[in-house]
């Protein structure tokens, strides 16, 4: 609840933000987490829940799809695929030991030239969305994206909506998250567009 | 030599071999004949069906093409008690895929798992090999239209056209002589010599279409069953194409629909045989 994802798709790709704090109780460990984990060449998630669950399940995700591109002969498997796999490996684990994850996730397509985002809870359900946010951070982005979104967005328009909404959350949310990291999704790939703090320091 | 090394599948011979593999594969050699041809627009797979007795009740279902998922399908030559349990594992296969990517499995996967299944009983368990050759038709957005053939070893291959079952070599041979059609020379001329020459030898194949390819398909059973005999009765022809909205369709042609392909065959013979 306490983790901040939301993501928005442009016009060739898609936009996955997440805040950087990780967590528990009162102290917190590390304010320069990644939490836009990469699952192939096109396509990354968001993870809102514990750190366990975090790394477990995005590794495993990451993992089993090297392992089709491996075993298949370099095919990849589309973004829709991807999502529908997770969910499947979500509902699988809920009644015997659950990934307590929230998942925004994001992806490219050549064959339709344009992105996709998929929102994912930890029950298992899944949907198709436009833009998207998981947490408290619903209550704050939601809005602004209602607000703001329109069809064919460029890269720039998307970031601008995407640093509205973390700016909303520096002011309104209670939680201080004073970090956060932008990634982009398009033909070219996974990159980081900023980021708060850098995942890559000790 | 070879009687002391052929009883057990799991035991290679002296030569490096393993007999009942290889009889296996020959067990398939007295099946009813099955053809497959990839068209530009889709596929054609042509069997013999043989009844062995008048007194058979009229077949409620094919013996010789089976669907296994909405966007493939295979013929089958050898024992069709074999042939059930690996067409039951091939469907679970794909469903399972479905299932858990809501997503079409792409065909070479759908054929490696069968494969492999078949191979497990080349090596472990001391149980015989399955007496089964299959070619699989299908349709993926990856590689299109597919066509693949797969023995008892658990091998297989991709194809343009092959031919399994009684007689195979002689259809392969006129399969080798009148699948597809060269490009012309003169194509390149006009050109203006804008494409680079390759050099290569093989100059681009154009596929037939599927009305031409089930004229070939009936070409090819002609051959490999007794010409004399062959009627609509003893040959299931079947194709897979797309329709308008991208989904494959399978069609199993009718009794009429077959006799007219089997008859501008043999017009086209007895043309060719007037020149």
């Amino acid at each position: 609840m306490a983790d901040s994802v939301f993501g928005i798709e442009f016009d060739g790709g898609v936009i996955i933000a997440a805040d950087q704090t990780n967590a528990r109780s009162i102290l917190t460990y590390q304010s320069n987490l990644d939490k836009v984990v990469q699952l192939s060449s096109h396509s990354a998630m968001g993870v809102a829940g514990p750190n366990s669950d975090l790394v477990n399940f995005s590794e495993y995700i990451s993992k089993n799809f090297a392992l089709y591109q491996l075993s298949n002969d370099g095919i990849q498997l589309s973004t829709a695929a991807q999502a529908n796999f997770c969910r499947n490996e979500l509902a699988a684990a809920l009644r015997k030991g659950p990934y307590q994850v929230n998942i925004l996730l994001g992806g490219y397509d050549k064959k339709t030239s344009s992105g996709s985002l998929y929102w994912m809870d930890y029950l298992a359900a899944l949907t198709k969305l436009k833009y998207g946010a998981q947490g408290y951070a619903s209550n704050f982005c939601l809005s602004i994206m209602d607000r703001d979104y329109k069809e064919g967005l460029t890269q720039d328009e998307a970031v601008q909506i995407v640093e509205k909404c973390i700016q909303e959350l520096k002011v309104r949310f209670l939680l201080n998250q004073s970090n956060f990291l932008i990634k982009v999704i398009d033909k070219d790939g996974v990159r980081v567009v900023k980021f708060g703090a850098d995942p890559a320091d000790n | 030599m070879a009687r002391r090394y052929d009883s057990s599948t799991t035991t290679f011979s002296p030569e490096g071999r393993l007999h009942q593999v290889e009889y296996a594969i020959e067990a398939i050699n007295n099946a009813g004949t099955c053809v497959g041809i990839l068209a530009k627009d889709g596929i054609v797979m042509a069997s013999e069906k043989r009844v062995t007795s008048g007194l058979l009740a009229p077949a409620k279902t094919s013996e010789k093409t089976y669907k296994l998922s909405q966007h493939s399908a295979c013929n089958v030559a050898g024992l069709t008690a074999d042939a059930n349990i690996l067409i039951d594992q091939a469907r679970l296969r794909a469903g399972r895929y479905e299932y858990q990517y809501c997503e079409p499995i792409p065909i070479e996967q759908l054929v490696e798992h069968v494969c492999n299944y078949k191979q497990a009983y080349t090596q472990y368990g001391g149980l015989r090999p399955f007496g089964v050759a299959f070619l699989f038709a299908g349709y993926d957005e990856h590689y299109g239209f597919q066509l693949y053939q797969s023995d008892p070893s658990g091998n297989y291959s991709g194809w343009k056209a092959t031919v399994i079952g009684a007689n195979n070599q002689a259809g392969k041979s006129l399969l080798k002589n009148e699948y597809g059609s060269q490009e012309e020379d003169t194509e390149e001329g006009k050109d203006g010599g804008e494409e680079m020459k390759t050099g290569d030898a093989d100059k681009k194949l154009i596929l037939p279409d599927v009305q031409e390819a089930l004229r070939l398909a009936v070409k090819v059973l002609n051959k490999t069953m007794d010409a004399t005999a062959t009627s609509p009765d003893k040959m299931e022809l079947f194709s897979m194409t797309l329709d308008t909205n991208g989904n494959c369709k399978h069609t199993i042609l009718s009794s009429d629909e077959t006799k007219e392909v089997m008859d501008s065959v043999d017009a086209e013979t007895a043309a060719a045989g007037d020149m």
